[in-house]
């Protein structure tokens, strides 16, 4: 049976959702699954992992070296734990990426990136040439897996776990080469396209930039954030950093809602992998609702309104 | 603004096509010590070629004897050849025509054989230097071409330049051989300034589209060149398919239509998305996948329309001279046949000069085997059928009747909307992809870099929206085959939008705009289509 | 101060990749290679802080077939002092490539290694981290900034919380994120003066590495469509929906 170590991402407070994800990558593996928390007074952090359901155990590492994610400081850590599994996993997020392959290199195997699926505990699924082909990749037997896991692949696991959290002593130092400054976070403004949960996005339908204030308004009102077709853009409504597509941005949000945008396929390119589309459009024949999961046939200057009012 | 870096070579050659690569290998065939550069415009070579294409393979001959042990990666010898009358819903054979007899000719991808060239090329010695645009010409104090200056790069939408501005170079060479294919911006401003057309008729053109797709595995039969005629055109306008079937599955098909059409609201695109829906084609494509798409300006003109094809420090060669056989479907071997000439020409004379080519192109096999078929295609100005039977005169009669048609300008072919309805050409609702315009263009991989100024100039862009609209509905967003031009109306009113980033450079707006205020110049080096295997 | 620049050869960015038919692998028959474009950033940066004095030499390094040379001649071009190229019959996975480069590292003795942050053809984003492991030096991954004091590099980071700045020692490891830098166009002439520059290419076994075993990949296939969803009528099923799926 597996024994599965999953790296968890938080920032010293709030466990990152990308670990529950983690958990449902791991549980798709099979086998017993621990998380190890690495940081400094991180108490609250073990708490909320061991409340995820399926976890068995919580490693608790505290030390001053390890307060922030520095790959350097983090990487001898994990692979000291990694001895006593068969699996590592980490998320696909900045951090994971980051971290994991450094561990990875110190364990002596290529990491498995951006798992999409599991197909076999040695066998999985992941994307290649942004997503344009998929392969499944295979270690040989008896080989330690270190893997990120495709966040927007995977569900959170739910809550109502009972994990133990054991409390660990960091057997490393300081690398004393790096050392973590600050964090710069976009603050209280609307969240950045690429990383946003959610996106509102608009197309020349809105009809002039002014037009475009329902958009935000709307964005703001889901903390959302902002994207917008090219032809939106070439009509001069909203700056070329918002356009959302083959020549634009990439992404891959939770929930993606379009108006007004007609889908045409250098705009669906950019966001064919998002979690969930919703497209409001007043032409019913627009290639766009050919990929939506929820289609809306109406004016956007009635129905976005609406919507607000319904949010309250 | 520094002054410009300049480079120097015997002889430079603007295009690596077919004409352009076959000049450049003949030159260091005969001449190893001559500095030879090829300018071309797409990132790399082939990226801008689209053609049929079915070739002769004589001039390849010639040029590579031993070429056959090593093909291009695309090139099927041609088995059978077909033609066919079409219908709405059914068909007819006909007799295939003598010049389309295609018997040991080769079905290729063009893009891929120049990209097979070109390393030959290099093996020779010579410089090709692919993703940069001749913008513009030099000329010397004495008003002769003495070669062509390379655009600046990094010049952002307000033609400010940006952190990443680089200067482009002029490159001086006492010959500047002109092989831009149909319609080159450097060969239209050459032609006007030195009036090289001032006593040949105007220069005829077509637009041909063309896809390349994957049908499902046992559909195609390798080496069938099949041709139609017919549906969905009406017999007023001069056009008509091709289906070549390639290996592995591969069909090369393609559309070309005449652009002296009379019908304003006519679209060579939505004309192509029909004719695969004939039964005969649709059968064929049905649960495959489109791989790449391409369109292209032909030249069509021939005998009647061949300019004087030298001027002081400069020849034009192959399509850029409009030596295409339009009966025969085929350029390259004209293309090829005429850079071999060029070459021939240029390493006659101590220092290359252009002095003499003109006569000796019209003295080769290359004009006279336009000379032959010079009548065919005008006689189709009439419709479709007295065409056929004008095309069969000549064709027994081998050209030899004393006689030449005479061609007029296409863009004044156009009908203005008051007083002209389109016949019912039987048109019918398509499900086979590409789904529009917008659409097909994404597999053609066209690129610009959407800061850069507006590479298609209207010079008067309020006839747009005023004459035009009234007079002609604005065909310019129908004739091209990539969605460029757009009307859009909005909070700021009615404008022309112009979509340069999908841009195929194809030429078609610079010859069909009926006021001819479509002015198609070189955006950066390297932007456009990315065509593979067309 | 020498700095080393890993340069790969892939699918160019503008080619529509497609899977084989038979899922044997994607069809490159005749496109378009380039440099992976975080490379030609990582390219840039480094010729701009041997611009700004802060280097010696700038040297490209690509492990792969004699093709990569073509990748390697445009790195000259834009500026480059000289290349690298480790020979090898097939690609190499992350952690072989990292184990190239290390031996390369050891003969070079560079200051500092600049990698793009993942090569656009697998995605894999390993390399950079893993040459930083096993050279136990730092790493500055998804970098958006250099900044140079002294042996000390101040590095701020595209994270997902937003930007993050690291301070690292020199030697170090920065893979470069797209908004650091905009690549220059390489001038005409520099493509002359490339093939002049010295290429020098080091058989992979003559490096004297011990690579490790590859992953295996048994089968590639195209995406999944998007399957076509469900119709609502008005704004009101549509909160519902959303509300329903755990959206809002």
């Amino acid at each position: 049976m597996s024994k599965i170590l999953i790296v968890a991402e938080h920032d010293g407070h709030t466990l990152n959702l990308s670990t529950a994800k983690c958990v449902s990558c791991a549980k798709a593996i099979g086998g017993d699954i621990d998380i190890a928390v690495l940081g400094q007074g991180h108490d609250a952090v073990g708490a909320q992992a061991a409340a995820l359901a399926g976890v068995s155990r919580v490693l608790m590492i505290s030390a001053a070296h390890l307060a922030h994610p520095l790959a350097a400081n983090w990487a001898p850590e994990v692979l000291q734990l990694a001895a006593n599994y068969t699996h590592v996993i980490g998320p696909s997020t900045t951090m994971g990426k980051d971290l994991m392959p450094r561990v990875a290199a110190l364990v002596g195997v290529n990491q498995f990136s951006d798992v999409m699926e599991v197909l076999s505990p040695l066998s999985f699924r992941r994307p290649i040439y942004a997503g344009n082909a998929i392969i499944d990749v295979k270690a040989a037997e008896g080989q330690k897996i270190v893997m990120t896991v495709r966040t927007a692949s995977w569900p959170a696991t739910g809550s109502g776990g009972n994990a133990v959290v054991e409390q660990r002593t960091a057997q490393g130092t300081a690398a004393g080469h790096s050392r973590y400054l600050a964090l710069n976070s976009a603050g209280s403004e609307r969240p950045d396209l690429q990383g946003a949960s959610k996106v509102v996005s608009g197309g020349r339908a809105l009809g002039s930039a002014e037009g475009f204030a329902l958009i935000y308004r709307l964005a703001d009102k889901l903390g959302a954030g902002v994207g917008a077709s090219r032809a939106a853009v070439d009509a001069g409504y909203v700056p070329s950093d918002m356009q959302v597509g083959q020549t634009g941005k990439i992404i891959a949000p939770d929930l993606y809602l379009a108006f007004g945008i007609s889908g045409a396929i250098q705009h669906i390119t950019g966001i064919k992998d998002s979690r969930t589309i919703v497209a409001v459009n007043k032409d019913a024949e627009a290639p766009i609702f050919e990929i939506a999961d929820i289609g809306l046939v109406g004016d956007l200057f009635t129905v976005i309104p609406e919507i607000e009012a319904l949010l309250g | 603004m520094s002054e410009r870096e300049i480079m120097q070579y015997d002889v430079i050659i603007v295009g690596a096509g077919p004409a352009g690569l076959t000049c450049a290998i003949r030159l260091k065939q005969i001449k190893p010590e001559l500095n030879v550069a090829i300018i071309e415009k797409a990132a790399e070579v082939g990226a801008h070629i689209v053609s049929g294409a079915v070739i002769e393979p004589a001039p390849l001959d010639e040029l590579l004897p031993g070429w056959r042990e090593n093909p291009p990666p695309i090139c099927v010898p041609v088995a059978k050849d077909e033609l066919w009358y079409l219908t709405p819903t059914g068909r007819y054979r006909l007799p295939t025509p003598p010049q389309q007899n295609n018997h040991g000719n080769f079905i290729v991808s063009l893009g891929a054989m120049c990209a097979w060239l070109a390393p030959k090329a290099e093996a020779l010695g010579v410089d090709i230097f692919p993703g940069y645009a001749a913008s513009a010409l030099h000329h010397t104090g004495d008003g002769a071409v003495g070669g062509v200056v390379i655009g600046d790069m990094g010049i952002d939408r307000a033609g400010v330049p940006k952190d990443t501005f680089t200067q482009g170079i002029e490159i001086h060479a006492p010959v500047t051989v002109i092989a831009e294919g149909c319609r080159g911006h450097l060969s239209k401003q050459l032609i006007n300034q030195f009036k090289l057309d001032q006593h040949s008729d105007p220069q005829n053109y077509g637009i041909g589209l063309k896809e390349l797709w994957r049908v499902k595995a046992g559909k195609s039969v390798p080496g069938l060149a099949q041709h139609t005629l017919g549906w969905p055109l009406d017999s007023s306008i001069y056009g008509g398919s091709f289906i070549y079937h390639l290996d592995k599955d591969r069909i090369a098909l393609g559309f070309v239509v005449g652009l002296d059409y009379k019908d304003p609201e006519f679209s060579p695109f939505e004309a192509f998305q029909q004719m695969k829906h004939h039964p005969m084609i649709r059968n064929l494509l049905e649960g495959g996948e489109i791989l790449s798409t391409g369109a292209r300006a032909i030249v069509e003109g021939g005998y009647q329309a061949l300019p004087v094809t030298e001027m002081p420090g400069a020849i034009l060669i192959g399509d850029a001279a409009g030596l295409l056989n339009v009966p025969k479907i085929k350029g390259t071997h004209q293309a090829m046949r005429s850079g071999m000439l060029a070459a021939e020409h240029l390493a006659a004379t101590a220092v290359a000069s252009s002095a003499g080519f003109d006569a000796r192109l019209r003295n080769s096999p290359v004009v006279k085997e336009l000379h032959k078929v010079r009548n065919i295609r005008p006689a189709f100005y009439r419709g479709l059928w007295r065409g056929f039977v004008a095309a069969a005169i000549e064709t027994v009669t081998a050209g030899k009747l004393p006689r030449t048609l005479k061609l007029h300008a296409d863009y004044s072919a156009l009908k203005k909307l008051a007083g002209y309805s389109p016949p019912d050409r039987h048109w019918v609702e398509r499900n086979l992809p590409p789904r529009d315009r917008l659409a097909s263009v994404y597999y053609a991989a066209t690129e610009h870099d959407e800061e850069q100024p507006i590479h298609l100039q209207i010079l008067q862009p309020d006839i747009c929206i005023t004459r035009c609209s009234e007079e002609y509905d604005h065909p310019c967003t129908r004739f091209c085959p990539a969605g460029v031009y757009e009307m859009v109306e909005d909070s700021n009113g009615k404008r022309l939008q112009i979509n340069s980033a999908n841009c195929v450079h194809c030429k078609t707006c610079d010859i069909k705009d009926p006021y001819q205020i479509i002015n198609w110049v070189t955006p950066e080096g390297g932007s456009g289509p990315n065509y593979q295997n067309l | 101060m020498k700095i080393l620049v890993g340069i790969k050869r892939v699918v160019d960015y503008n080619v529509r990749v497609r899977v084989l038919p038979d899922g044997s692998g994607v069809d490159i028959d005749g496109v378009k290679m380039s440099i992976n474009p975080f490379d030609e950033i990582a390219l840039e940066e480094a010729l701009r802080i041997k611009e700004a004095g802060k280097a010696a030499e700038v040297i490209v390094i690509s492990c792969g077939t004699d093709e990569c040379q073509q990748q390697l001649r445009t790195a000259l071009a834009m500026g480059a002092d000289r290349a690298i190229q480790v020979k090898t019959g097939s690609a190499l996975q992350p952690l072989s490539t990292a184990q190239a480069l290390l031996r390369v590292i050891e003969r070079e003795q560079p200051g500092l290694v600049i990698l793009g942050k993942q090569a656009i053809d697998d995605d894999n984003s390993q390399t950079g981290q893993m040459l930083a492991a096993l050279w136990n030096r730092p790493q500055a991954t998804f970098a958006s900034k250099l900044v140079f004091e002294g042996e000390k590099l101040t590095v701020t980071r595209e994270v997902d919380a937003g930007l993050e700045t690291i301070e690292v020692d020199l030697p170090a490891v920065v893979t470069v994120d797209l908004r650091l830098n905009e690549p220059r166009f390489v001038k005409l002439p520099d493509i002359m003066k490339a093939k002049r520059k010295p290429l020098d290419v080091i058989p992979l076994e003559e490096l004297g590495a011990s690579l490790a075993s590859n992953l295996d990949i048994t089968r590639y296939a195209a995406p999944p469509l998007r399957q076509k969803g469900i119709r609502v009528e008005n704004a009101a099923q549509l909160v519902q929906e959303l509300k329903n799926r755990g959206l809002l």
